[in-house]
């Protein structure tokens, strides 16, 4: 729960964790307690209805998002926070959600 | 109320387009608001206990109405609606809120005012659904619920300020506290609220393509707007100096135990078998009483009536059949104290998270465990809640597999055998009896597993599916919150008792009465009635799995309601004893005829066997045809007279015929 970057550090092609370890690329690839905020939704080409659904929940750009746990076996489900909601989202869904981490905007002039 | 209002109900297939209002007469005020954002809360504050539950019509989304009155004497009709985050329906319980918004739902009119609830402690989403619902052009107030909670973490609700900036009244509440709905109660007697806005093009034109014309699925015109919202609510969470993100510290703290992998799974577990546990030992005295009570009805009846088929009628069929389903009423109403307290307290969706992968290795999603755990305490409600299952497959093998969730009707049938056959004796700390129970429900949760695990090899093949399941912030349960939905489940059983239980139970004592023992018989008189060779026929069938044809008998009417094959077994042996041992009850009275194989078997039928019609019906209903119900019956039958025969020969061959 609060250690699992180890566990699925491959399974997202977009991502390379060992060279980008503090910037993840999608919510499902952030650490555990890492704040973030949403910068665009993608969707699966299978389920084109996830991106609507996922905003309607308030995965909304500029949106402050973290994961707050992942569950067992495999880190999946997540737990997220968006705004002041928690969640309960699958790695796929947390895919599509595109971040940027604050820390990192922050430093970066 | 505007004319075409019925017109639009029309829409869709054949479905009835019956009235549903059981209030008469008054405006119609609807709640509207997310989910968990307080509005049952403030509905059950608004209306108290004048609420009546039922089904919209043509789909099986629960729908509440109740009644209220506003200091000035006004009589409004209050509609609790479903929760959901946007006017875009993703599921069948946010199309009955869309549908009713845009007066498209069958047999409902459209409302004449809509509150939308409010969370104060979550105000960014709140407030996109209030931009759409405003721009329904339907008369609209704002109730800022769960003010207290908002305080108690520093966010202060300027409600003033915010109705400046909605351009609509906002009233500030608190669902759960006597008089936090004063304001809202003041503000409804205000005339020029009621009166409609001009609409908008764009929902006028969403409004007139209500008809058959129009695919349910094409999203209303408003959708498009969803950005801009997002950007006036958070102009408006910045002006009133709402826009600091503060969580809810011990919701999170929580959390940290409760969802964490190892103690998760086991609180989980330990929590479900102490609600097993305390639906036996805690309902032992209630039941004594009840048994007691009814024992004493028969006496003094039968005392009053001279010896005749009155007294019988009234002594061995209504009595000891009502009696016999009433005295589970305890722990019917300990199993669905604790469901409510859960869902109250925000547990249950937190249950589901832990169970999603074990789910999701069967083909289900966590999504299915609150519908699966609805189908504990009956499996029409359960099956009815798979309707917030977007995935169609997956709402499919819910409903299959919802039967085999062990039904509080089934309570009835296991509390007779197990008090009847397994000794109360106690194992290490734990209560045998309680232990058996546990079992059969492991047993129908494992028989479950596997079915699904089976129709997802058949079925699921290249599906993906959703979680996207609110976890909302944990609340101490509000003791009138489960005071009004634990009375509205007592009285749906206790209509039963009174409704077709009642009927069947007198209908089965007159087969079980008639024809009358020929002159000079030696054996019982139901031998030689009706339900006697019926009972026998059957039993050719059932003598494999160790059933003799008493049991035969009472599985017929357990076929309406499995809890009446209890009140059937009672009046069953009321009438084949021969005098002195009439009055005796019933668990004794089995216990010297059966064997412990017979009665293990029975348990194992009654885990597996499709006994009840109403479920079947609620099913047709929700599939539209009879190929699905057809199929449950079908192999629920398969599986339990599998189970019966297994259960029955081995117990045999351990020496317990």
């Amino acid at each position: 729960m609060f250690n699992g970057r180890l566990d699925f550090a491959n399974l997202d092609p977009l991502v390379t964790p060992a060279t980008q370890p503090t910037t993840p690329h999608t919510l499902a690839d952030a650490a555990i307690g890492q704040a973030c905020t949403v910068s665009h939704i993608t969707a699966p080409l299978g389920a084109p209805e996830w991106a609507a659904q996922l905003q309607d929940i308030g995965f909304l750009p500029g949106e402050h998002v973290a994961i707050m746990a992942r569950g067992l076996p495999g880190g999946d489900p997540l737990v997220v926070r968006v705004g002041l909601s928690t969640f309960a989202l699958r790695r796929v869904e947390a895919a599509c959600v595109r971040v940027t981490p604050i820390l990192l905007a922050a430093a970066v002039p | 109320m505007r004319a075409c209002d019925a017109h639009f109900a029309g829409g869709g297939s054949a479905m009835k387009t019956s009235v549903i209002h059981f209030h008469r007469g008054g405006p119609l005020l609807a709640l509207v608001g997310n989910p968990n954002c307080g509005k049952t809360a403030l509905f059950n504050l608004l209306t108290g206990s004048r609420q009546k539950v039922a089904n919209y019509a043509g789909v099986t989304v629960e729908r509440k109405e109740g009644k209220l009155t506003t200091p000035a004497g006004k009589a409004l009709r209050v509609l609790d609606l479903p929760g959901t985050y946007s006017l875009v329906p993703r599921s069948p319980d946010e199309r009955v809120t869309h549908d009713v918004l845009y007066g498209r739902a069958a047999g409902e009119k459209r409302p004449d005012m809509v509150v939308c609830v409010v969370d104060a402690t979550n105000l960014r989403r709140s407030l996109r659904l209030v931009l759409s619902v405003k721009r329904l052009g339907l008369p609209c107030v704002v109730a800022v619920n769960m003010q207290d909670l908002g305080r108690a973490r520093g966010l202060h609700v300027d409600v003033d300020a915010l109705a400046l900036e909605l351009g609509v009244p906002v009233v500030g509440t608190v669902g759960v506290k006597g008089g936090g709905d004063a304001d809202l109660l003041a503000l409804l007697d205000d005339a020029s609220l009621w009166r409609r806005t001009p609409l908008s093009t764009d929902t006028k034109a969403a409004l007139q393509l209500g008809d058959n014309s129009q695919p349910p699925q094409s999203p209303p015109p408003q959708a498009a707007s969803t950005d801009g919202d997002h950007d006036t609510v958070r102009g408006i969470l910045k002006r009133l100096n709402l826009d600091d993100l503060v969580p809810h510290l011990m919701s999170d703290r929580i959390d940290q135990v409760v969802l964490h992998p190892v103690l998760g799974p086991a609180i989980l577990t330990v929590v479900l078998f102490l609600i097993f546990q305390a639906v036996f030992s805690w309902s032992v005295a209630p039941m004594d009483a009840i048994k007691a009570l009814s024992a004493w009805a028969g006496m003094a009846v039968g005392g009053l009536l001279t010896d005749g088929w009155l007294k019988s009628l009234l002594v061995d069929g209504v009595i000891a059949g009502a009696g016999g389903v009433v005295v589970f009423l305890p722990q019917i109403i300990i199993l669905f104290f604790f469901i409510l307290v859960l869902e109250e307290s925000g547990y249950l969706p937190r249950a589901a998270f832990l169970l999603d992968r074990l789910m999701g290795g069967v083909g289900l999603s966590g999504r299915s465990f609150i519908p699966l755990l609805s189908s504990f305490a009956c499996a029409i409600p359960g099956i009815m809640a798979t309707r917030s299952i977007a995935n169609p497959r997956d709402r499919l093998v819910t409903i299959m597999v919802a039967p085999l969730m062990t039904c509080s009707a089934r309570l009835p049938v296991y509390a007779l055998l197990i008090g009847a056959f397994i000794p109360r004796r106690s194992v290490g700390w734990l209560e045998l009896q309680g232990l058996v129970l546990f079992a059969l429900y492991a047993a129908g949760i494992a028989g479950a597993l596997a079915v699904a695990w089976v129709l997802k090899r058949l079925t699921a093949k290249g599906q993906t599916r959703t979680l996207m399941m609110e976890l909302p912030n944990y609340h101490l349960p509000n003791v009138r919150n489960v005071a009004i939905g634990l009375w509205q489940r007592v009285s749906i059983f206790m209509k039963r008792v009174g409704g077709v239980i009642l009927v069947l139970t007198i209908a089965l004592w007159f087969l079980a009465s008639f024809p009358a023992a020929p002159e000079g018989a030696t054996r019982p008189a139901i031998e030689y009635s009706l339900a006697g060779t019926i009972g026998k026929a059957l039993a050719v069938v059932f003598e494999p799995i160790g059933f003799n044809w008493q049991i035969s008998i009472a599985l017929v009417p357990g076929l309406a309601a499995r809890e009446v094959a209890v009140s059937s077994l009672g009046t069953v042996y009321a009438l084949s004893s021969t005098g002195a041992d009439t009055a005796q009850a019933l668990s004794p009275l089995i216990a010297q005829n059966w064997s412990l194989a017979t009665a293990l078997s029975l348990l194992a039928w009654y885990v597996f066997a499709p006994q009840c019609l109403s479920t079947l019906a609620t099913v047709k209903r929700e599939t539209g045809g009879w190929t699905m119900p057809l199929a449950m019956a079908g192999y629920l039958f398969a599986l339990a007279y599998a189970a019966s025969f297994i259960t029955y020969r081995v117990a045999l061959a351990f020496g317990a015929g």
